[in-house]
C-alpha cells in the first residue's frame, strides 16, 4: 500500500505538451469519412421522397420547381446527421460532407436550400 | 504612524498580500494542471475571477439571519491578513513582533474556520450545516499536529517570540535541520487547515455541494474566496519562517526574492499532494491524524527536547 | 419539501447535485454522518421514447432507439434491430454480425473508461478523471473513423451494417489497443496498491452474493459478488458464438470489486477485439429488409456495458411497431442502492451510486404500478394520465385550457 503511487506519471506529465487543442486555432483533424452537413444533387434527383419518408426527423422536404426538377429544403437545426436519407436515396443524389462547423446565431440561416441551375429556355438559345 | 499605516494596507499589508495570494492560486492551479497534462489558467484568472465576483450581486437566503451571515467572511479575511503582518518575511523581525507572537499567529490562524463554522450555520441550508459541522470536526485533527510542529521549533529555539526564532536560527545555522520531522508533519496538518485534497472532507463538491460556502455569492463569496487564497499564502509564509530560516541576512531585495521562492516551492508541494491522493473520509482522515501525525509530533518534541538538554543552549 | 423533524435530517441528493451525472432523486435521511435511510425517486429523464416508437417506421425508428442513451447507444440500437430481425425471420451476413461486435467491445472500453474517471471525480481524485478522458479520445477518433460519429454510431440497419472497415482502420485499431493495454495495466496497478483508492472503495457498497441474486443485480455490479452473469456468454448473439469469452467476477462484493471487474473486463474487451479482426470474414454487409415486417413479437438482450439490457418488440405486419418495450440495466441495479447505503456515512454516498454506473437516461421508461392494497396492476393510459395533469395544474391555479387554443 503506497500513498502517491502516481506521483511519478504526474511528474512526468509536467513535461510533456498538454494534451489539448488550443481549438478555434488549432484545428482539430477529424476522421475523412465524419458524418457533417448534406448536399444534394438536384440534377440527379427524381422526386421518389423516399428520403423523406425516411427520415427520422423530417428534415429534408423536396420540393417539385419544374418538370423533373427538384430542389431540396434542409433544416439543419432539426437533421440528426444520421445519412439514412444518403442510404434510401436510389440515385445517389445525396451526399454526407464533412462540414461540422455549422453553429450560427441566426436560427433562419439554419434552412438551406439546394436548387440546381434554371433550364435554358429556346428564346435564349436562337 | 504613516510608516505603519502603510505598512499595514500597503506593503506589506493588505493590498500586497491580496496581489501575492491570487497570483499563488494562479501558481497553485496552472502546476495542477500541468501536472495533470492540461494546459491551465492564464496568469490573470484569479484576479478576473474576484472582479467577476464583485461585481455580482449578494443573494442572500430569506431563512437566514443575515447580519452573521455577512460578516463571517469578512472576519474570516480580516483574521487572515492580520496574521501576515506578524511573520517575518525577508527581515528577521516585523514591524509589529513582541513576545508571544507565535501564540497569537496559531490562534487568529484558527479564527477563518471558526468564522466559516459560522457563515455555514446560519445559512440554515442543509448543505451548509453539514459542511460547517465538518470544518470543525476537521479542526479537531489537524490542529494539534499543526501546533505540535510548530511549537517543537519553538522550544529549541528557547523563546516565544518569532522573530527571537529568526534570530537564534540565524546565530546557529544549521540547527534548523532538524526540524525537519516537524516540518513535514506541519506540512501535512497545513493541508487539513487550507481543506486541499485529501483533506478537503468540508467542500467535498460531489457529497455536499460546496459544503459551508453554498450559500454565498457575489461579494461575500469574493471575500470566502480571497481568505482562502491569503490563508494559503500565510500559511505558507508561516512554515517558511519557521522551518526555513536561511537566507535572512543578506540584504533587503536578494531576501525578497528567496522569501519568495520559500513560499512558492511550499505551494508547490501542495500542489503535488492535492494531485496524487483522493480525498479521504471523516472518520479516515481523524483516525490518519491521531494515530500517525501525533505520534510524529510528539517525536519531533521529544527529539528537540533532547537536542536542547544536550547541547544546553 | 423536507422536513427537519427531531430524529431525522433529509438531505436531498438530487435531482441538480454534482454527485449525479444524470437526474434522479435520492432523499437521504441522516444523524450525523452517518445514513438512516434513502428515498429513491425515478423518471425525472423520462422522454416518452417508447411512445414515439409506436408512431415512426423501424428505420427512422432505429435512429429513436440509439438516443436512449449516449454511452451505451449502440446496445440499444443492436438490442432492438435484432429483435426485429427475429421477428422478420432474416439471415444477417457474418461481417455484419462481426462489425457489430467490434463496435460493441468498443463502446465497451470507452464507457469503461468514462466510469474509471467518474469514481475518480466522486472520491476527489481529479487526476485520474483527467487520465483516463485522455486515454478515452483514442477511442473516440477510432469510432470517428470507424462509423462517422464519437457517439450515436448509427451503424446499425435492419439487416446488417451500413460501413464496412478496410485494412488502414484495421491497422489503426491494432494500434490503439496496444497503447490502451499499457495505459490501463497502469490504470490497474493503481487500483491495486494506491492507499487512498483502497481506503476509500474498501468496504463501501457491500453487496452479498445472497442479496445480488435477491435483488437481481446484472452486469459488473452483480459480477463482482460472485455471481457470474453475463449474455455474451450464457445466451451468445452477434458474433459471439464463435468468440471466446472469459466472465470476470470478483470476490470482494463491494465497490473496490466493481472497479477491478470493470478495469479487468477492458483487458478482456482488448483480447476480444484483437479474436474478432482476426476472424472477420469477407462478404456481404447487409441483407435486403422488408419495410412491412410481419405480425410477431421478440425478447432481445444484449450485454451493455452496464450490465444486461432487453428489448421486446411487437410487429403487426404494417411499417409501424406496435410495441417496444426497454428494460435498461440501471433499472435493475437502482434497487440494490438503497440496501447498499445502510449504515454508511454521507460520504459512502457518491460512490456507491457511481458504482453501479449509473444511466438515468435508459432507466426512465414506462413502468407499472402495483397496488399492494388490493393486489392490482395499472398501467396509466394516455387519456388518464392527460386528465391527471390538467387537473394537477388547475389545483395549483394554473389553467391549461390555452394550450388548447391554436395560434
Amino acid at each position: 500500500m503506497r500513498p502517491g503511487k502516481m506521483i511519478r506519471e504526474v511528474l512526468r506529465s509536467f513535461w510533456k505538451k498538454p494534451a489539448t487543442v488550443l481549438y478555434p486555432r488549432e484545428k482539430l483533424d477529424m476522421a475523412d469519412k465524419y458524418r457533417g452537413k448534406l448536399k444534394f444533387y438536384p440534377e440527379k434527383c427524381i422526386g421518389c421522397k423516399l428520403c423523406m419518408r425516411d427520415c427520422p426527423t423530417g428534415a429534408i422536404t423536396i420540393v417539385k420547381t419544374e418538370d423533373n426538377r427538384f430542389e431540396a429544403h434542409i433544416d439543419l437545426g432539426k437533421c440528426i446527421y444520421c445519412g439514412q436519407c444518403v442510404d434510401s436515396c436510389m440515385k445517389k443524389a445525396l451526399e454526407i460532407t464533412g462540414d461540422v462547423e455549422l453553429a450560427q446565431l441566426d436560427e433562419s440561416k439554419l434552412k438551406v436550400v439546394f436548387r440546381g441551375e434554371p433550364k435554358k429556355t429556346d428564346k435564349e438559345n436562337p | 504612524m504613516t510608516n505603519a499605516l502603510f505598512s499595514i494596507i500597503i506593503f506589506p499589508g493588505f493590498f500586497f498580500l491580496s496581489i501575492l495570494a491570487l497570483f499563488a492560486e494562479f501558481f497553485d492551479r496552472k502546476l495542477y494542471a500541468r501536472l495533470q497534462n492540461r494546459v491551465g489558467p492564464p496568469w490573470f484568472q484569479p484576479f478576473a475571477d474576484f472582479i467577476k465576483l464583485i461585481a455580482k450581486e449578494d443573494i442572500i437566503p430569506c431563512d437566514s439571519s443575515p447580519r452573521m451571515f455577512q460578516l463571517a467572511p469578512v472576519f474570516a479575511l480580516c483574521a487572515a491578513v492580520t496574521t501576515f503582518l506578524y511573520i517575518p518575511l525577508w527581515r528577521r523581525d516585523t514591524n509589529f513582533s513582541f513576545n508571544g507572537d507565535i501564540i497569537v499567529i496559531l490562534y487568529f490562524l484558527t479564527i477563518p474556520t471558526l468564522a466559516f463554522f459560522i457563515g455555514g450555520w446560519y445559512s440554515t441550508s442543509l448543505y451548509a450545516r453539514i459542511g460547517s459541522v465538518r470544518c470543525l470536526t476537521q479542526l479537531f485533527a489537524y490542529e494539534i499536529p499543526l501546533f505540535m510542529g510548530i511549537l517543537s521549533a519553538a522550544l529549541l529555539a528557547n523563546t516565544w517570540s518569532l522573530s527571537g526564532m529568526m534570530v537564534f536560527y540565524s546565530r546557529h545555522p544549521l540547527l534548523w535541520l532538524c526540524n525537519l520531522l516537524g516540518f513535514a508533519v506541519s506540512l501535512v496538518s497545513l493541508l487539513g487547515k487550507l481543506e486541499k485534497v485529501p483533506f478537503d472532507i468540508p467542500e467535498a463538491e460531489t457529497e455536499v455541494v460546496a459544503g459551508a460556502f453554498t450559500e454565498y455569492s457575489g461579494r461575500l463569496f469574493a471575500l470566502l474566496r480571497l481568505t482562502l487564497d491569503v490563508e494559503t499564502v500565510t500559511g505558507a509564509a508561516l512554515l517558511a519562517a519557521v522551518f526555513l530560516p536561511f537566507g535572512l541576512t543578506l540584504n533587503a531585495p536578494l531576501a525578497f526574492v528567496i522569501f519568495l521562492l520559500k513560499v512558492l516551492s511550499i505551494i508547490a508541494v501542495l500542489s503535488l499532494c492535492r494531485t496524487v491522493v483522493a480525498r479521504l473520509r471523516m472518520d479516515q482522515m481523524i483516525d490518519f491524524c491521531w494515530k500517525y501525525l501525533v505520534p510524529l509530533g510528539i517525536l519531533q518534541l521529544l527529539i528537540n527536547l533532547f537536542l536542547k538538554m544536550g547541547l544546553s543552549i | 419539501m423536507h422536513d427537519l423533524d427531531k430524529s431525522k435530517f433529509k438531505i436531498p441528493i438530487g435531482p441538480q447535485h454534482p454527485a449525479l451525472k444524470e437526474p434522479e432523486s435520492f432523499s437521504v435521511a441522516l444523524k450525523g454522518e452517518k445514513i438512516l435511510g434513502v428515498d429513491i425517486r425515478l423518471g425525472y429523464n423520462h422522454r416518452g421514447i417508447e411512445k414515439a416508437c409506436e408512431d415512426r417506421s423501424y428505420v427512422q425508428d432505429v435512429y429513436l432507439i440509439e438516443r436512449v442513451c449516449g454511452i451505451c447507444s449502440h446496445s440499444h440500437s443492436t438490442c432492438f434491430v435484432q429483435a426485429v430481425e427475429e421477428i422478420a425471420a432474416l439471415e444477417v451476413p457474418m461481417r455484419a454480425l462481426y462489425i457489430r461486435t467490434l463496435i460493441g467491445e468498443l463502446e465497451r472500453i470507452h464507457s469503461h473508461l468514462l466510469w474509471l474517471g467518474v469514481a475518480g471525480h466522486e472520491i476527489g481524485f481529479d487526476t485520474l478523471l483527467m487520465y483516463t478522458w485522455r486515454d478515452r479520445e483514442i477511442v473516440m477518433d477510432i469510432l470517428a473513423l470507424l462509423t462517422g460519429n464519437r457517439v450515436n454510431y448509427g451503424i446499425n440497419t435492419i439487416g446488417g451494417v451500413r460501413r464496412d472497415i478496410d485494412d488502414k482502420a484495421i491497422k489503426k485499431i491494432l494500434a490503439a489497443m496496444n497503447t490502451l493495454e499499457d495505459r490501463t495495466k497502469y490504470y490497474i496497478g493503481i487500483a491495486l496498491e494506491e492507499t487512498t483508492i483502497i481506503k476509500r472503495l474498501s468496504g463501501v457498497g457491500v453487496l452479498s452474493h445472497e442479496d445480488a441474486l435477491r435483488l437481481d443485480a446484472v452486469g459488473p455490479t452483480a459480477r463482482a459478488s460472485r455471481v457470474a452473469r453475463d449474455v455474451r456468454h450464457d445466451d451468445p448473439y452477434a458474433a459471439y458464438s464463435e468468440l471466446t469469452v472469459n466472465v470476470i467476477t470478483d470476490n470482494h462484493c463491494d465497490v473496490y470489486g466493481r472497479t477491478l471487474v470493470r478495469v479487468k473486463e477492458l483487458m478482456e474487451s482488448y483480447r476480444i477485439i484483437r479474436q474478432c479482426l482476426e476472424k472477420l470474414p469477407a462478404g456481404p454487409i447487409t441483407v435486403k429488409a422488408p419495410r412491412k415486417i410481419q405480425a410477431g413479437e421478440s425478447t432481445s438482450r444484449y450485454e451493455a456495458p452496464r450490465g444486461e439490457d432487453l428489448h421486446y418488440v411487437k410487429a403487426n405486419g404494417t411499417e409501424k411497431p406496435e410495441r417496444v418495450k426497454i428494460r435498461a440495466p440501471t433499472l435493475a441495479n437502482v434497487q440494490a442502492v438503497k440496501h447498499m447505503l445502510k449504515d454508511r456515512y454521507l460520504a459512502d454516498m457518491p460512490i456507491v451510486i457511481a458504482a453501479i454506473d449509473p444511466c438515468f437516461s435508459c432507466t426512465d421508461r414506462l413502468v407499472s404500478i402495483n397496488n399492494l392494497d388490493d393486489k392490482k396492476r395499472e398501467v396509466i393510459t394516455w387519456e388518464k394520465l392527460r386528465d391527471y395533469s390538467i387537473s394537477w395544474y388547475r389545483e395549483r391555479g394554473i389553467d391549461p385550457s390555452i394550450l388548447n387554443k391554436k395560434s
